[in-house]
């Protein structure tokens, strides 16, 4: 109780109408990935994001930072439409990926999942050998020439920094790899369909410090290629690896910038109260 | 230490378990030796014993073997009229196969202890496993081929072995023929006797057609019957061979008896038998036990046909219960909007389980039996009515009533199965770019196999031990025609069919020979307990290849 009261203070700043500081970020039109307007999502009754409008920017690394429930992840799941699952989720206001708004009843939702991959807060390969998590995607799409797989596996694996460690043993069970190469092999799985955004919901969690560096570093890779989104709960890694940072408290979208200015001078008190660890 | 601190430590419930655990586990090995000792034994050649016995002065010598031994009172030995010295309180009493029941009438008879001389176990003495009429027990006189003595006294025994295996192999020929040649003859005699039917049932036909058609099939009968006769004539001729020769027996009595070679399966001097001789006896008598086809109304000879049958149904109704069950779960868990209605068929489904099997089979005889298959009847097989092909107990009815019997345990595992799949798995098929379907069928269902496969075991162990619907749908006593034959359509599903579980109730209750078939019913057990075992090391076998290949974190 005590703690509900002690969050009310930010709480209170943050309801101010204060469009300056939940502002746009300034990037040209080209290099805008995704365009979130006015963004309310319900489940039941209860409101878990409130009135999000943000663009992310193309090709560049966007961390969403915030306290436990305050609806990062809800918020990340919207770009692929994961929230779709829960039968109880209501969506209202704008998405758009490149343009097209992604939740018009006429968007084929597969199709935009395979634009838009997803990588699990817990490493989640499927228990099939190593080679054919890979493949899964493709073999979706219809792929079956065996050398045009061979190749794309390849690929994948060595953008995910995992194929020096497992290309003697690719029809092994994915599940005997330990955890931080499991990750990097759902990262891996995901980029073998080549997607247009990469959605990471705390892709490192539930690894340990090696594994985390190695993912880290993967990320950065990655972003000259795609557009990447990622949830953490881990500030320093938000610092390391993103240009952008928004961060989000009970739903809503306090202050987002850049990742530099966002550590360093942030603008709103709740932000820099919760950066510097005073929150909660 | 405390009465109450012992308690509180939770000692008391560990050994409580322990203790469960350990009386099932004696009451499941105790009955497992108990079927195992009776049915096996029953393999073992015993002694032939001769023993004297006087009653009132008169002597009568009796031969046979020994089959159990009780203890009794004395007193209830004197109030059934049998005189007892006065100090003696306990009567020791021997139930004797005597065997010779073409002979004497009864084979099996109890003997009082007293009233019997010492125990002889003569060398000579031959113990004949028969065709007909159970065993024979006496000493051999003479073998005869053709009327003509060919071997006498100590001779006799080793000419007797010799020609046994002539025939033995004459009669196996024959036994051959009759079932296979000219069992196949009669079966296509009998198709075109319903071609000719179906021929004149159709109406499409014009009458000239009509008499082509009739006409050629007159002329394909006529031709089998061509061959009937000559196959005919050869097994005569065969059957005769067998019976060329025949043996002259000395029952315990002084009786002479004449007995035919064809008759004998397999004749022993038990008395001179070594235990490697023994052990070899043994292990033929065991394979023609699980290989042979049962005689003398299932007390003797073997129960292939029932381990055939029974394997057979469990068999095609695992094949029906297995996607019917699957799917229906797959449909319950993953695409059934969850709520009242979804809850009302799981109950149901439950509920179902708890039926019992009875109902089942007077379900499967009321619908499968007499409506679908009379339908099927009517639609497809007009030509054989008023005799019915499906719209009678059969295979198929019995396998589609255990189907439907085992149903519910196959869903309730297979749902139980999905729901364990961890959600992550799922979305993660999902973010690829996966549609519902194709998460289920490349993720889903490839993982939940396991799961499957044990709503399978238990289908199977339920399956192969029913009896009571069974009777209703399709099995019975006596089935002269295995469901497989080298007949099209090679598997016939409309046969009748033999199956352990009854088999053991039928030799167990409704044999004529009570003392023969129990034995029986003890071996029976044991191979229907063993084939069970068999069936679900082999599925469970399977699951756990399954399970290594769907390996993941949650098991």
């Amino acid at each position: 109780m005590t703690e509900q009261n002690r969050q009310g203070a930010p709480l209170a700043s943050a309801g101010l109408p204060d469009k300056g500081n939940r502002k746009q970020l300034n990037l040209r039109h080209e290099d805008i990935s995704m365009e979130v307007r006015d963004l309310n999502l319900y489940y039941g009754e209860t409101q878990a994001l409130k009135n999000i409008s943000m663009d992310i920017a193309a090709k560049r690394v966007t961390a969403f930072i915030g306290p436990s429930g305050c609806g990062k992840s809800t918020l990340l799941r919207c770009f692929n439409r994961m929230n779709d699952l829960i039968d109880i989720c209501r969506i209202t206001g704008e998405m758009r990926i490149d343009g097209n708004d992604i939740y018009h009843p006429s968007i084929d939702v597969p199709e935009l999942r395979r634009k838009v991959g997803m990588v699990f807060q817990k490493p989640n390969p499927f228990p099939k050998s190593i080679y054919e998590n890979i493949a899964y995607g493709l073999r979706l799409q219809g792929v079956k020439n065996r050398r045009k797989l061979d190749e794309v596996v390849e690929h994948s694996l060595k953008r995910a920094a995992l194929w020096d460690e497992v290309k003697d043993r690719l029809n092994d069970n994915a599940f005997g790899l330990s955890g931080g190469q499991q990750q990097r092999l759902v990262i891996a799985r995901a980029i073998a369909i080549e997607p247009e955004v990469i959605l990471l919901d705390e892709p490192c969690s539930a690894l340990d410090p090696i594994s985390t560096a190695k993912v880290e570093e993967l990320i950065i890779d990655l972003k000259e290629a795609y557009t990447i989104v990622i949830v953490t709960h881990n500030m320093q890694q938000a610092a390391r690896v993103s240009d952008f940072t928004a961060y989000m408290y009970l739903g809503e979208l306090i202050e987002y910038d850049d990742t530099a200015k966002l550590f360093t001078n942030p603008s709103r008190k709740a932000t820099e109260d919760y950066i510097t660890g005073r929150y909660g | 230490m405390s009465m109450r601190s012992w308690f509180r430590s939770g000692d008391p419930w560990v050994w409580l378990i322990g203790g469960a655990v350990s009386i099932s586990v004696v009451m499941v090995l105790g009955l497992l030796l108990l079927i195992g000792v009776r049915g096996l034994g029953h393999f073992w050649q015993p002694p032939i014993v001769e023993a004297t016995q006087t009653v009132d002065g008169k002597e009568r010598v009796i031969l046979g073997a020994i089959r159990t031994t009780e203890t009794v009172t004395a007193q209830a030995v004197r109030e059934a009229g049998i005189e007892v010295p006065e100090d003696q309180e306990v009567v020791t009493r021997y139930l004797f196969h005597l065997g010779n029941r073409d002979v004497t009438g009864r084979d099996f008879e109890w003997f009082v202890g007293d009233l019997l001389s010492e125990f002889r176990y003569p060398d000579d003495a031959i113990m004949l496993e028969r065709q007909e009429w159970g065993n024979f027990y006496g000493y051999l006189l003479a073998v005869k081929e053709e009327g003509e003595i060919v071997a006498e006294g100590e001779a006799a025994f080793e000419a007797l072995a010799d020609r046994l295996e002539r025939s033995t192999a004459l009669v196996a020929d024959t036994v051959r023929m009759e079932r296979y040649e000219i069992g196949r003859i009669n079966f296509q005699i009998e198709q075109e006797r319903l071609a000719q039917r179906r021929a004149e049932l159709n109406d499409s036909l014009s009458d000239q057609e009509r008499a082509e058609v009739i006409a050629q099939s007159e002329a394909e009968v006529a031709r089998l019957n061509e061959e009937y006769q000559a196959l005919y004539a050869e097994l005569l001729e065969l059957r005769a061979r067998a019976r060329r020769d025949v043996l002259v027996a000395r029952t315990a009595d002084g009786q002479e008896v004449t007995i035919n070679f064809a008759q004998i399966v397999r004749a022993t001097r038990a008395n001179t038998l070594s235990v490697g001789d023994k052990m070899v006896e043994y292990g033929s008598r065991l394979w023609g036990f699980m290989s042979g086809y049962p005689r003398e109304a299932n007390t003797e000879g073997g129960i292939f046909p029932a381990i055939f049958g029974t394997i057979m149904m469990v068999f095609i109704m695992s094949i029906v219960v297995t996607p019917f069950g699957v799917l229906a779960a797959i449909y319950l868990r993953e695409y059934a909007k969850q709520g009242p209605v979804t809850k009302i068929v799981r109950i149901s489904v439950n509920n179902l389980a708890g039926v019992p099997s009875i109902v089942f089979g007077v379900f499967g005889l009321g619908f499968f039996v007499y409506f679908l298959g009379g339908n099927i009847d009517q639609l497809f097989y007009p030509e054989a009515l008023p005799s019915p092909t499906f719209g009678a107990p059969g295979l198929i009815w019995a396998s589609l009533t255990l189907a439907l019997l085992t149903l519910p345990v196959v869903i309730v595992s297979t749902e139980e199965g999905l729901t364990r799949i961890p959600k992550a798995m799922r979305e993660g098929s999902l973010a690829l770019g996966a549609t519902k379907a194709e998460t289920l069928w490349k993720v889903i269902v490839p993982v939940s196999t396991p799961a499957m496969m044990t709503g399978l075991i238990l289908a199977v162990a339920r399956a192969a031990g029913e009896v009571a619907p069974l009777m209703l749908v399709g099995v019975v006593k006596l089935a002269p025609n295995l469901p497989v034959d080298g007949q099209f359509p090679f598997i016939h599903m409309e046969r009748r069919i033999m199956h352990l579980g009854f088999h053991i109730y039928d030799v167990g209750f409704q044999s004529p020979n009570a003392e023969a078939a129990r034995p029986l019913v003890y071996a029976t057990a044991l191979v229907l307990v063993g084939l069970i075992l068999v069936l679900n090391l082999t599925a469970i076998a399977i699951r756990n290849r399954l399970r290594e290949k769907y390996k993941s974190e949650s098991d």
